[in-house]
């Protein structure tokens, strides 16, 4: 067993002993860091890990309480809602409630840039905060009462000893699905949303869909909490729905480590007991009561963003070494993944058509045409600034052309997602390389073997997508392994040097299974062995019926490898032919060494 | 609902519309110039009413405090660096951080401001509550200045969190009101007008005139147009991010602040009522996308005028209307915004 294995153990085992143990006092406060880790591990998927943050995650916390007060409580039912009338009927309703909330929120907001879901978040929280204290039906401002307890199996639990179970047992469970899908095909596309949308979709993942999936995933987090709240409290009202919960929550996140599913528990467990704390000292302090805690909560805020945003897990996690054994690139073996059909040498792949690109007045394109067939390496050059990037941009469905025409495998597709292109066999690399610095190099790969894999959330979470999962882990490390990076597999991305980087980018393309590779500036930062080492690769590559659109600045690799280079400058096509021809032309020499007068 | 009433509430709605279109000014103005998402104006305006309504009362204003030790944390952080930049540079740090708040408190402590006119009063408020703004901007945002909006904006909230915290210590749980600036009103049609809303009408308007003038015709003004449009470029030209942060926050502050004053003989004003007036300002400022001044302004006067006349038929839900209001807003952003990646 590993030694982080065996501290879970541990830690689950203390647990389970701790009501035996602890005087009731020390119980009440475990019941409430449950309930809170719970909410605060929701965030850790939103927040740590997908980058999108939420204000209003104690206004979800209230649907779930309210939800099941209301119908374990009501006098007059409609007959139709008579069977929802217990705990459970609570539970599904709330969950219902909150994930069409949620999809509705996320739909409006999550299209906007970034700060658009908090701010939305803050008014929704407090908007419903008011919502439950003017809704007569839901008691107004003093709430609701005489909530029936949970009861399993015939055993009603009443008291907090019982219920301390009940609530460990589903936060465990919750971090366990949490992990499991992070540890996946959707967890990869997950984590792939700090890197960018232009980087995930170009992977295929459907980022507006995964945006809203987490944001779901944590809203549920949140109303069960609420669940278990009410049935715990039997009493709710709307105070501990409000927004300054929904900004506590964020807190514990971000000071326990927003990025890390332990986080969630540290930083519950630090805030919960602070307040306990302050809450006894400030006042004395002070001489006068009031909530003065969060004074204190906004100064160690600021101080943990100026000095550790990483939060707390991070330094605990140091003091136990990693000791697990990992596999090495050869040990990974498995079925292989499905290809697709490889095209005939020649075959024509890409077609572009007097294709221009206007950003206001400045034609950063103009009439440009170029084709690339199966079996070919063509290579694009030219001046900084001449319009190669934006033509990557414009083949690749980044940003459309003004007009003109693009074709892939014979059909048109300007005017199409990046992701569907990607999906048709086109794969590319970046001019500023964008990998997932502390994923490692294997699950930076992996994620481009993403649109060959089918498994979704649910299974992910359960886990019953490893067959799948262990084939699309072996295809990526032979992707290592075909590029040279077998022994760097399990190394975090960003701690390689640039030149290596840019080879992982080149395997996450090849993981895609591509017919079309489009390169920018691969040898960009490599040694001279490693630009031969590139060069043997995209040879073999050619020679497997791949179609390879190459940009680069360095003329010996490029002369050397392509069959025919395109060159431009100021946004036109300026020659193109033969490598020896294009080096001999006029235009091009005096594009690159200014004119002979 | 007759006339009488529609005209009543309409008064209301744009009284209420101009302190909401003045903090939208600011939340845009801030969001543009720093990334920051100004959460904490609210707490300009809370502190602003209640230090006039306690240097009223005789009482010795605990922002008065505040003042002093951020001037003290400021210091001490900055002595170093600006020892090292020559004598001049330490020097005035040391009268604007230390001297100010010494004199400013020597002022409050040893005469008696309760008597003085109100103007002085009011001119005693804005020194003490004012310089926060910059001191806030000096040791929470400036250390991370360049950090995406996301953290920026958690910062923010811990701030206004600290900053409500210390309004409940310095002002206690009660509310204030302050006597009005006249008491004068006119009869117009049958309609009341008081002088406090022409007060309030006037000084918005003259304040969006002022910003105006400030943004078109000043040095400093054009500089900080330019640190909003591109702050790398900004740099290049020689314009301190960190003097447009400093200068951003001290208008932001003088807004509140004022906002603040305006309302204090309106209404009841409590430590923890900036908050709610801030978040209608931002109501306002979203309407225009966070970027467009005029726009957030015309959407600032939508939410005062929807606050009163929602307070009139659903009383009770008036908040939940002015903030689901966000909603329509947000799906109307969304259709009509094409969303560009920014390359960071």
């Amino acid at each position: 067993m590993s030694r982080q294995k065996s501290i879970i153990a541990i830690f689950v085992a203390l647990l389970a002993l701790a009501p035996l143990a602890l005087p009731e006092f020390y119980i009440t406060l475990l019941n409430y860091i449950g309930l809170y880790a719970l909410v605060a591990l929701g965030l850790v998927l939103l927040t740590g890990i997908g980058g999108l943050t939420s204000f209003g995650q104690a206004a979800f916390v209230g649907m779930g309480a309210y939800a099941t007060a209301w119908l374990t409580t009501a006098t007059s039912l409609p007959a139709w809602l008579l069977p929802m009338a217990t705990p459970w009927g609570g539970l599904l309703a709330g969950l219902v409630l909150t994930a069409l909330v949620a999809i509705l929120l996320g739909a409006l907001t999550l299209r906007l840039s970034g700060h658009y879901l908090p701010l939305g978040t803050i008014a929704w929280g407090i908007s419903i905060y008011f919502l439950f204290g003017n809704l007569d039906f839901l008691g107004g401002h003093t709430g609701i009462g005489g909530i029936p307890p949970l009861s399993m199996g015939g055993l009603d639990l009443r008291d907090g000893r019982q219920f301390y179970f009940m609530i460990w047992i589903v936060l465990l469970a919750a971090i366990w699905l949490t992990r499991n899908l992070l540890d996946s095909r959707s967890g990869r596309a997950i984590r792939a949303l700090k890197g960018g949308v232009v980087m995930a979709e170009a992977m295929g993942v459907n980022t507006g869909r995964t945006k809203i999936v987490i944001f779901v995933i944590a809203a549920l987090f949140a109303c069960v909490s609420g669940w278990l709240y009410a049935h715990l409290q039997r009493f709710v009202n709307p105070t501990p729905f409000g927004l300054h919960l929904g900004i506590e929550y964020l807190f514990m996140v971000v000071i326990g480590g927003a990025a890390h599913v332990w986080g969630a528990l540290v930083g519950a467990t630090l805030i919960t007991v602070l307040k306990q704390w302050l809450q006894d000292l400030l006042p004395q302090l002070f001489g006068a009561t009031g909530n003065f805690e969060v004074i204190a909560f906004g100064l160690l805020m600021i101080f943990v963003l100026h000095r550790a945003r990483a939060g707390l897990w991070p330094w605990l996690a140091r003091l136990v070494p990693d000791n697990r054994c990992r596999p090495a690139s050869a040990d990974f073996q498995s079925e292989l993944l499905a290809r697709r059909p490889v095209a005939a040498a020649g075959t024509p792949l890409l077609e572009v058509r007097d294709a221009v690109k206007k950003f206001g007045g400045l034609v950063a394109n103009d009439q440009m045409s170029l084709s690339v067939s199966a079996g070919e390496i063509l290579a694009l050059i030219g001046p900084n600034g001449a319009g190669k990037s934006t033509l990557f941009n414009l083949i690749t469905g980044v940003d459309p052309p003004t007009s003109g025409a693009v074709q892939f495998l014979g059909q048109r597709i300007e005017g199409r997602s990046s992701r569907a292109i990607a999906r048709m066999g086109m794969s590319r690399t970046f001019q500023h390389v964008r990998l997932l610095p502390t994923m490692s190099v294997l699950e930076n790969v992996a994620l481009g073997a993403h649109m060959r894999g089918r498994q979704g959330v649910f299974a992910a979470m359960l886990h019953l997508e490893r067959g799948e999962e262990s084939r699309l882990l072996a295809e990526a490390a032979r992707q290592c392994e075909r590029v040279g990076l077998g022994e760097h597999i399990h190394d975090a991305a960003g701690s390689l040097p640039l030149g290596k980087q840019r080879i992982v980018e080149i395997a996450r393309a090849l993981a895609a299974d591509p017919s079309l590779l489009l390169l920018d500036e691969p040898a960009a930062g490599l040694r001279f062995l490693e630009k031969q080492a590139l060069a043997e690769l995209l040879r073999q590559l050619r020679a497997t019926g791949m179609g390879i659109l190459l940009v680069e600045h360095d003329m010996e690799f490029v002369m050397d490898l392509a069959d025919r280079v395109v060159v431009m400058e100021f946004g036109k096509k300026i020659a193109e032919g033969l490598p020896r021809d294009v080096q001999r032309d006029s235009a091009v020499i005096e594009a690159y060494l200014g004119g002979v007068d | 609902m007759d006339l009488q009433i529609a005209l009543l509430l309409g008064q209301d709605g744009i009284v209420n519309g101009a302190i909401y279109a003045l903090l939208a000014l600011a939340l845009v103005l801030v969001f543009a110039v720093t990334r920051v998402i100004f959460i904490p104006q609210g707490e300009f305006v809370a502190y602003g009413a209640l230090t006039l309504a306690s240097v009223q009362a005789g009482h010795t204003p605990g922002t008065l405090w505040l003042l002093l030790a951020l001037g003290v944390a400021v210091t001490l952080i900055d002595a170093p660096a600006s020892l090292r930049l020559g004598k001049a540079r330490f020097f005035k740090l040391l009268g604007w951080q230390a001297i100010y708040p010494i004199v400013i408190a020597a002022l409050v402590l040893g005469t008696a401001p309760r008597d003085w006119p109100m103007l002085l009063q009011i001119l005693l408020a804005l020194a003490i509550v004012v310089p926060l703004g910059p001191q806030l901007y000096r040791l929470a945002y400036q250390p991370i200045a360049e950090a995406p909006v996301l953290v920026l904006l958690i910062v923010s909230v811990a701030v206004h969190l600290a900053l409500v915290g210390l309004g409940l210590l310095f002002f206690g749980a009660e509310g204030s009101r302050t006597p009005a600036f006249s008491e004068a009103s006119f009869d117009i049609g049958g309609l009341t007008i008081t002088g406090q809303s022409l007060w309030v009408i006037c000084a918005s308007a003259l304040l969006i005139v002022a910003l105006y003038i400030f943004f078109e015709k000043s040095l400093y003004g054009k500089a900080l147009r330019a640190t909003a449009v591109n702050r790398a470029g900004a740099r290049l030209m020689g314009i301190s991010t960190t003097l447009a942060g400093k200068l951003t926050f001290l208008l932001a502050a003088a807004i509140g602040t004022l906002s603040g004053i305006l309302i204090a003989p309106i209404t009841t004003v409590y430590y923890d009522t900036g908050f709610l007036i801030g978040l209608k300002g931002f109501v306002g400022a979203i309407v225009g996308g966070l970027a467009s001044y005029p726009v957030a302004a015309a959407g600032a006067v939508l939410v005062g005028l929807l606050e009163s006349f929602s307070s009139f038929w659903a009383s009770a839900f008036k908040e939940v209307i002015v903030f689901t209001l966000i909603i329509p807003v947000l799906v109307w952003r969304s259709l009509t915004t094409h969303h560009v990646e920014e390359d960071e």
